[in-house]
Order: structure tokens, then C-alpha cells, then sequence
């Protein structure tokens, strides 16, 4: 335990002494600001119209207004996640310092397991900043902050999944392009995977939609809270955690 | 210390390491020796829970490689051929990082910093970024990171390559000096580092393991014979090679005569003599009395590759002299 909390401290420390970290935050920041910004007004702007035309206004603030932002979030998330977890070990193999941690009497687990956590806890600081919009949203209106809370766990459980999917893909090279360009895309095609049920039937189809991320996203958006999503993105992440500790282990086979 | 049986390397169809086997006692200071490629960072990563064995078996301090990987790390401080530095690190930052992943307990790891700042002469530059570090330092902090969990056996990938002359002698010291406390292995395909730094030598070539000797024996095996190159004018006086090569073939003591013949304006020889046997005076005493001019005359002094000329073709010949020697045996 100990050595996967300096693993992960040491690594989250890098994160920051590096312009990319806050690069990411700004980016974020302003990005999903924006996004926010916009839907609430045009948001008031709707209600008010309803209100004038004196229909009776009766929208769902949660679904209507804060599940499409959390959407946004996870769909920025997408863009971000690659560029957190591409020089985990692409870049220790690229310098050679992977020498240095597997000739330690740390475990090839406690290696990956400290740097995932480190990708995971910047994520979360991702989240911590966007929660501020919802911070104001909460002191000005009084929308459920339970189905939020869901909303934020199904975002935090994306977040891990796909942040261990990219520490993967980042064991399997030492250029941290490919490592970017490589999870983006394997994190967009599972984004997507559900619509091959909108062209296709049957057992293969059913297979391919089950994983995708964005659908088991969804119930957690609406305020949902279901164990089999909890279940998928649970399953999802171990897997790729123990595919890259296979991986880095085969490295000592191959290299 | 290390005991290490008919270890191979595989990669793919390449292979790095072929069937070596070699002792090491503990406290002795070891040098690896061969050109590059021979496999010295292969067998070196192997000792170090790198890489695992094709085949073989290796053990470190009573711990099998691939039995007890973490026992065999903890015995073992590692410098690789370039220093695993994170240069975004402070120096004493890095240190306490590599401590940590070490197996230091926390309340000693600030001593144990301060010892390998100390023992490396790191103090002035402790909070400096590592990436501003020179070369010279960036390799001493890499020295200091192996020495901070305190490892029975320091196992070190050509620790003076790349240095200038002044931090190459530093770091001999340094070396030397960390030999009361350690069993160390280093590898370098400098012929002197090993005589200077070195009680004991493991030479390989492709792969295959050549010799394994004490220093000094490998010493009285390439300079028990002495060899001088000795160049003689012969402007003013008739001489040619021959008679120049007839001539110090007669001096008592010297085995062998060759003439490189005459080139501007002087002839080129090399002698050397039989062991044990002292011929300098002699020869020069010869070359004057004739009253020839000589030019110069100097030690020659034998290259890596006639080293292995050399200890390569003793094994060949399996004369009964060296057949003690039983690594060598095994090397053919």
C-alpha cells in the first residue's frame, strides 16, 4: 500500500510541475463554462417563453437542464482522458526510468495501481472543478442534488474506466502520440458502440452495444442508479488494471 | 554473493547471453569486461530482476532471481547504463522518491538520503532540478540512488562512460571507496578501469564467457612479457631491418623479434621478452654500441582487443597451464 501511495503521489506531483496539468484544467474549465453558461440561458429563455404563452411550465430541471451538462462533461472528459494517462509509462519507457521501478522491490500491481490512482485523482480534480457551475446552480435554484451526486458517480466511474483503458495503451508504447491517438479512439469507438443496434440485430449487435460506455453512462446522467452500470464500469476498469499489469510484465519478456 | 549456472538470454532468435557460469564472493570489487554487445547489460539485467533467465539459474545473496524477485531487489543497488533520473525532480526529491519504492522505513529514509548526498557529493546541488544537472552529476545521482537502501551487492552498467577524465578518476574513487561496505560488479570496456578500480575479472565476448581471473593474474598474463616497440635512425649508418632483427634477437631474454621495416627514414621493431625477463637495458645498450641512433622507445601497451586476442587464444590452445582455469573450459 505504501509503495502504491508514493508511486501515485510522485506521479500526481509530475502532473503539476508540468504546464500540461494546468493546460487541462484551463481548458476545462473554460470549455465546459462555456457550455454551461448556454444552456442555462437558453434554458430560462425557454421557460420563460412557456410562461408567456401561459402554458403550463412544468420541465424537469434535472432532465431537461443538468443531465445534457454532464453529457458535456463526460464528452469533454473524452477529449482529456488520453492526454492524462498517455505518458504514464510511455514516457518511463521512452527516458529508461522503467528500469528503475522494475528493478525495484515493488510489485508490477503496485506500479500500476499508483499511477492509474494518480490519473484518477487529477480526473477528480477535473470533476471538483466543474462542480463549482453546479455549486451556483444549487445556490440560485433548488434543482434535487441527489441525482446529481448519481450523475457525478457515473462520471467519476467513466473516468476510471477509461483512464485505465488509456494507462493500458500507454504500457504498450514508448510514444506518447500513439498513446494519445490510440485511446482516443478506442474510448470514442466504445463511446459509440451502441449504434451498431440501430443497424443490426442479434447476438453480436447485443454484444458490441452492452459495451458501450456512454449508454451505461446515461442512467447514472438521469439520476439513476443501477447496479449492472455500476457492475460494467466496476468489470471494465479491473480488466484493463490487469491488462496492464500483463503488460508490463511482458515487458521484462520481451524487451 | 552472486551465483550465477549456465545462464542463457534468448531474444527471439538472437542470443545476448549463451551458457555462462561465474562466482562472486562477497566484499570483492568484480569488473565485467568486453566490448560492446557482448552481453554485459543483458547478464546485468538479468542480475537485477530486469529481465528473467532464458536458462539457467542465478542467484543473488541465497535468493533465486525468479523465486524471490523482491528479496533479490532489496540485496541489489542498480545503475543502468544511462541513470534513471525523473528530471522534473529536485535531487533530494528524487532520492527520497527512490527510497521510498526502496523498502527505506520512512524514519530513516531522511538519514539515508543525507548519506548518499554525502557519499556523492551532492550536497551543493540537493535542490536543483535534476534536469540542470551536468552529466557528471546527473551520473553521480544515479550512483547515489543505488546506494540509498543500503544493498549488500551494487551492481553498476559501465559507470564511468561519457564522463571527462577528472569525473572518471571522482567516480574510480568513489567506487573504491564504497567497496568496504559492498560487493560490487561493474562492467566497462575499459581494459585500465578494471586494473585500477577491480580484484577480479569476468571477461565476455559475444556472449560467451571468455575468462574469469584475478587482476593481477590477467596483469602478469598480458605484462609478464615485456613488450617494447623501439624505432632506430638510420640516416648516417648503413643498417637495414635485418641486421637490426638479428641483432636483438641475440640479446638473452628476448622471445620474439618483428620488424615492421623501414619507414622515414627509420626502422620500426617490437620485441618482446620471455617471461619474467627484463630486456630494456639491454637493448638499448646493443643499439648504442653499434652506434646507432636511437629514436624511441616505448612500453607497448595492449589494447581491449588484444586482450582478447590473447586470452581468447590461450583457451584455444587448452594448454595444461591455463586448463586450471575451468570457466575457460567452458567457454569453447
Amino acid at each position: 500500500m505504501r509503495n502504491i501511495l508514493t508511486i501515485a503521489a510522485k506521479e500526481l506531483r509530475s502532473y503539476f510541475v508540468s504546464p500540461i496539468a494546468y493546460i487541462i484544467l484551463a481548458v476545462f474549465a473554460l470549455v465546459f463554462g462555456i457550455f454551461f453558461n448556454v444552456s442555462v440561458e437558453s434554458f430560462i429563455r425557454y421557460v420563460l417563453a412557456q410562461g408567456q404563452m401561459g402554458g403550463n411550465v412544468s420541465l424537469d430541471l434535472h432532465e431537461t437542464l443538468i443531465a445534457r451538462l454532464m453529457g458535456t462533461i463526460n464528452t469533454i472528459g473524452l477529449f482529456l482522458v488520453p492526454m492524462i494517462t498517455m505518458r504514464l509509462f510511455a514516457e518511463e519507457k521512452r527516458t529508461g526510468t522503467i528500469e528503475l521501478l522494475l528493478t525495484s522491490p515493488v510489485r508490477d500491481y503496485e506500479i500500476v495501481l499508483g499511477k492509474w490512482l494518480a490519473a484518477v485523482a487529477f480526473y477528480a480534480a477535473l470533476l471538483v472543478v466543474s462542480s463549482l457551475n453546479f455549486a451556483i446552480l444549487l445556490y440560485f435554484s433548488n434543482p434535487e442534488w441527489k441525482p446529481i451526486l448519481v450523475a457525478y458517480l457515473g462520471l467519476f466511474l467513466t473516468g476510471c474506466a477509461t483512464l485505465a483503458l488509456g494507462t493500458f495503451v500507454s504500457t504498450t508504447t514508448r510514444n506518447q502520440i500513439i498513446a494519445v491517438a490510440v485511446t482516443f479512439f478506442a474510448c470514442l469507438a466504445l463511446w459509440i458502440a451502441d449504434a451498431v443496434t440501430v443497424f443490426g440485430s442479434g447476438f453480436w449487435a447485443e454484444v458490441i452495444g452492452y459495451l458501450s460506455l456512454i449508454s451505461h453512462f446515461n442512467d447514472f446522467s438521469r439520476g439513476l442508479l443501477q447496479a449492472k452500470d455500476v457492475v460494467f464500469f466496476v468489470t471494465f476498469t479491473i480488466f484493463f488494471l490487469f491488462l496492464s499489469v500483463r503488460s508490463l510484465e511482458s515487458l521484462r519478456w520481451r524487451s | 554473493m552472486i551465483d550465477v549456472q549456465n545462464l542463457s538470454k534468448r531474444y527471439g532468435g538472437f542470443t545476448a547471453v549463451d551458457n555462462i557460469s561465474f562466482h562472486v564472493e562477497r566484499g570483492r570489487i568484480v569488473g565485467f569486461l568486453g566490448p560492446n554487445g557482448a552481453g554485459k547489460t543483458t547478464t546485468m539485467r538479468v542480475l537485477t530482476c530486469f529481465l528473467p533467465p532464458s536458462r539457467g539459474s542465478v542467484s543473488i545473496a541465497g535468493h533465486d532471481v525468479l523465486e524471490e524477485p523482491l528479496a533479490v531487489k532489496r540485496a541489489v543497488g542498480y545503475l543502468p547504463e544511462t541513470p534513471p533520473l525523473y528530471t522534473d525532480m529536485s535531487v533530494e526529491g528524487y532520492l527520497r522518491f527512490v527510497s521510498e519504492i526502496k523498502g527505506v522505513p520512512a524514519r530513516k529514509v531522511a538519514g539515508r538520503v543525507e548519506y548518499a548526498l554525502k557519499r556523492c557529493a551532492l550536497l551543493d546541488v540537493r535542490g536543483k532540478l535534476i534536469a540542470k544537472l551536468s552529466k557528471g552529476y546527473r551520473q553521480r545521482v544515479g550512483l547515489a540512488q543505488a546506494l540509498l537502501h543500503d544493498p549488500q551487492l551494487l551492481i553498476l552498467d559501465e559507470p564511468t562512460s561519457g564522463l571527462d577524465p577528472k569525473q572518471i578518476l571522482e567516480t574510480r574513487d568513489l567506487i573504491r571507496e564504497l567497496s568496504g561496505d559492498h560487493t560490487i560488479i561493474l562492467s566497462t570496456h575499459i581494459l585500465p578501469e578494471v586494473e585500477q578500480v577491480c580484484q577480479e575479472v569476468i571477461i565476455i565476448n559475444k556472449g560467451r564467457l571468455v575468462a574469469t581471473d584475478s587482476v593481477a593474474n590477467l596483469r602478469n598474463r598480458l605484462q609478464g612479457a615485456d613488450a617494447i616497440a623501439i624505432e632506430i635512425f638510420t640516416e648516417g649508418a648503413a643498417i637495414d631491418p635485418q641486421s637490426a632483427e638479428q641483432l636483438l634477437a641475440a640479446i638473452p631474454g628476448v622471445a620474439r623479434v618483428h620488424s615492421n621495416g623501414l619507414r622515414e627514414g627509420r626502422i620500426h621493431l617490437e620485441l618482446e621478452a620471455g617471461p619474467g625477463r627484463r630486456i630494456r637495458s639491454a637493448a638499448v645498450n646493443a643499439i648504442l654500441s653499434r652506434g646507432w641512433q636511437l629514436y624511441e622507445m616505448k612500453s607497448i601497451t595492449y589494447s581491449l582487443e588484444e586482450v582478447f586476442l590473447e586470452v581468447t587464444g590461450a583457451s584455444a590452445e587448452e594448454s595444461p597451464s591455463s586448463a586450471g582455469d575451468a570457466a575457460e573450459e567452458e567457454a569453447q
